[in-house]
């Protein structure tokens, strides 16, 4: 029969480091084991023959056979899923079959577009909601503080596929400040690839932003009710001073966990902008994969983003119980 | 938080949730998309499957509200049967959500610290790990493109988050004594979770349900944009506006009216969602994150 408390109970709060961080590593590699076990089991009921897709409908079954062979597809399950786990813990994550490189290069060429974009995005909406949402909590229930919420609520609503195609019409087709979609890459000068990725991180960084800024705001708002604000403010700090050393730095914690997980979906949702920019990202290797049958590369690609998304979750858990002992007994 | 009743009982949950602002403007604004695509099953002023080639990318006007795509179609005609793509899929897919992920939740929490609970709580994270959208790219994938793989992929990705409230909810109301009173009556963890532990989670499941709602909206709307979702002919909002992106210097009026239906009804079932959660739990009166 269940058990009467809370796992987290007083007697078990105060753990020590060691022990959780050991566990939290074997819950992590456990989870990264599962993760890569799903993602090769499901990609392994994709119907259609990597092989033939290769060759042709034309091809010789003679010469099918021994492309099968040479690409280890004859061999059995297990032993393809061990060779392919074997191969990913030293970055090798097998030969793409359409476009007959080893698959950590794509990947990496991609990576060099997809992962600045979403740095770009987590920036811009950092910068944007942070002190959108300190203000919103501080001018509570003033005129600021409504709109700002109209107007992340609409954020949160908006897809951000289609803001991005909004950009496009106002700052590409009638203003012509910036280019439509495209990316010069990083060879055509700093700047010029970050002005190609402008347009994409804006449309990436809104929703994202009005989220934050909300959090920001609900975060504030709780610290600003506790009683050592109320103290500090006793003890002669002005409203302003009280804000910045004793409130956003406690409502900060809330903040930085939702910043954690949003790095995976920036990464994640990249995909789609890319797809209305025209970038030659993760996104558009992962499309491409999939009408091509390239699996190797829809594995390896999404089998990244989810270690991304575990690792991130990994290192958020662990800064805060380095921060919060008490968070060490709910391993 | 606040298992509590209703503020006013007298007047019915429904006399109750319209006293909230938000509640009510939103139910408008998802109302008017709920209806437009149930009247698209009897009556749609044009045909929205018809090629018209003599008509195509005309602007708003008298005889087409919001003017014609590339082929002629009628984009108001196209957004009122679009309306039922999305909105069943979405509703579909919080549905599966719900039952699969509900039990999964009570049943963890009764068997709290247990093996069971220890499964039902790591498969969660696994599920957890892998961002919707990958999820919809892997099933889509496998099973290839349609509005059925769309609703599984929006509906396992809603799995965990019901089984998480769920669990979390039940958790805290295992250590009521109303709960204890009922296992000295002799009944059994099954019996716990149906009779008292559901109906006092079942607002919290109705707001996250709105919630869950309006995310399968936009999910709906990035895949079929991507050419993952209901196939054509059947219209689509997200696939409109993929099509609207290579016409947008021509006729920018395809991608507006689209997009503005996303966003209103996804406004609408947030702002009915955060109405509700208001009137549910009056001390979380805070904004929705």
């Amino acid at each position: 029969m269940r058990a009467g408390g809370n796992a987290s109970g007083p007697s078990r709060s105060l753990e020590p480091m060691a022990p959780y961080l050991l566990k939290r590593v074997i819950s992590l590699v456990l989870s990264l084991l599962a993760a890569s076990v799903v993602i090769f089991v499901v990609l392994q009921v994709v119907p259609g023959d990597p092989a033939s897709y290769m060759l042709g409908m034309n091809a010789q079954p003679e010469t099918v056979e021994a492309l099968r062979q040479q690409m280890g597809l004859n061999d059995p399950i297990v032993w393809r899923y061990l060779s392919w786990v074997a191969g990913l813990t030293h970055g090798d994550f097998g030969v793409s079959y359409t476009y007959k490189v080893p698959t950590g290069e794509l990947i990496a060429q991609r990576l060099w577009v997809s992962l600045p974009l979403a740095l770009y995005a987590l920036f811009l909406s950092t910068i944007i909601a942070l002190p959108i949402g300190i203000i919103s909590a501080a001018k509570r229930n003033s005129a600021a503080d409504y709109g700002i919420m109209g107007v992340t609520q609409l954020g949160i609503a908006v897809p951000n596929f289609w803001f991005a195609m909004l950009l496009v019409l106002l700052f590409s087709i009638t203003l012509r400040w910036f280019s439509a979609g495209g990316f010069p890459g990083w060879n055509a000068g700093f700047f010029v690839a970050m002005k190609a990725l402008t347009l994409p991180a804006i449309a990436l960084a809104l929703p994202q932003a009005s989220i934050l800024a909300r959090v920001m705001r609900s975060s504030l708002l709780d610290t600003l009710s506790e009683d050592y604000i109320r103290t500090a403010r006793a003890k002669g700090l002005s409203r302003g001073q009280t804000l910045v050393r004793h409130a956003v730095r406690n409502a900060m914690i809330p903040v930085l966990t939702i910043l954690g997980l949003q790095f995976s979906f920036l990464l994640a949702g990249a995909i789609i902008i890319e797809n209305v920019f025209y970038l030659p990202g993760l996104g558009r290797l992962v499309f491409q994969g999939i009408t091509q049958r390239d699996l190797i590369v829809v594995q390896s690609v999404v089998m990244l983003l989810v270690f991304a998304v575990i690792l991130v979750t990994f290192l958020v858990d662990i800064a805060y119980a380095m921060v919060d002992p008490r968070l060490r007994g709910r391993a | 938080m606040s298992f509590g009743a209703l503020p006013d009982e007298k007047r019915g949950l429904v006399g109750v949730a319209f006293q909230s602002k938000s509640f009510a403007l939103g139910f408008v604004l998802t109302g008017i998309f709920v209806l437009a695509g149930l009247i698209s099953f009897v009556w749609t002023p044009y045909d929205a499957t018809a090629l018209a080639v003599a008509d195509k990318l005309k602007s708003p006007s008298s005889l087409h509200w919001f003017g014609t795509d590339h082929f002629g179609r009628d984009i108001f005609s196209m957004i009122m049967v679009g309306a039922r793509t999305s909105i069943a899929v979405a509703f579909v897919a919080v549905g599966i959500g719900i039952a699969a992920g509900v039990p999964l939740g009570l049943w963890a929490a009764a068997r709290q610290a247990s093996i069971v609970d220890e499964i039902i709580m790591r498969a969660n994270d696994l599920v957890f790990a892998f961002p919707a959208l990958l999820i919809a790219i892997l099933i889509t994938a496998v099973f290839g493109p349609s509005a059925i793989n769309a609703i599984i992929a929006i509906g396992v990705f809603n799995i965990p988050v019901f089984a998480r409230l769920a669990r979390g909810a039940a958790l805290t109301l295992w250590t009521r004594e109303y709960i204890l009173a009922a296992r000295v009556a002799g009944k059994g963890a099954f019996r716990i979770s149906g009779e008292h532990i559901l109906p006092n989670i079942m607002n919290l499941l109705i707001v996250q349900g709105t919630i869950q709602f309006s995310l399968g909206i936009l999910a709906d709307a990035a895949l079929s944009y991507v050419g993952l979702g209901a196939q054509p002919p059947t219209p689509s909002w997200g696939r409109m506006l993929a099509d609207a992106q290579t016409m947008i210097s021509l006729a920018p009026h395809m991608a507006l009216f689209p997009g503005a239906a996303i966003v209103l009804t996804v406004l609408g079932l947030n702002l009915m969602g955060d109405g509700l959660r208001d009137l549910f739990d009056p001390k979380l009166r805070r904004s929705r994150s």
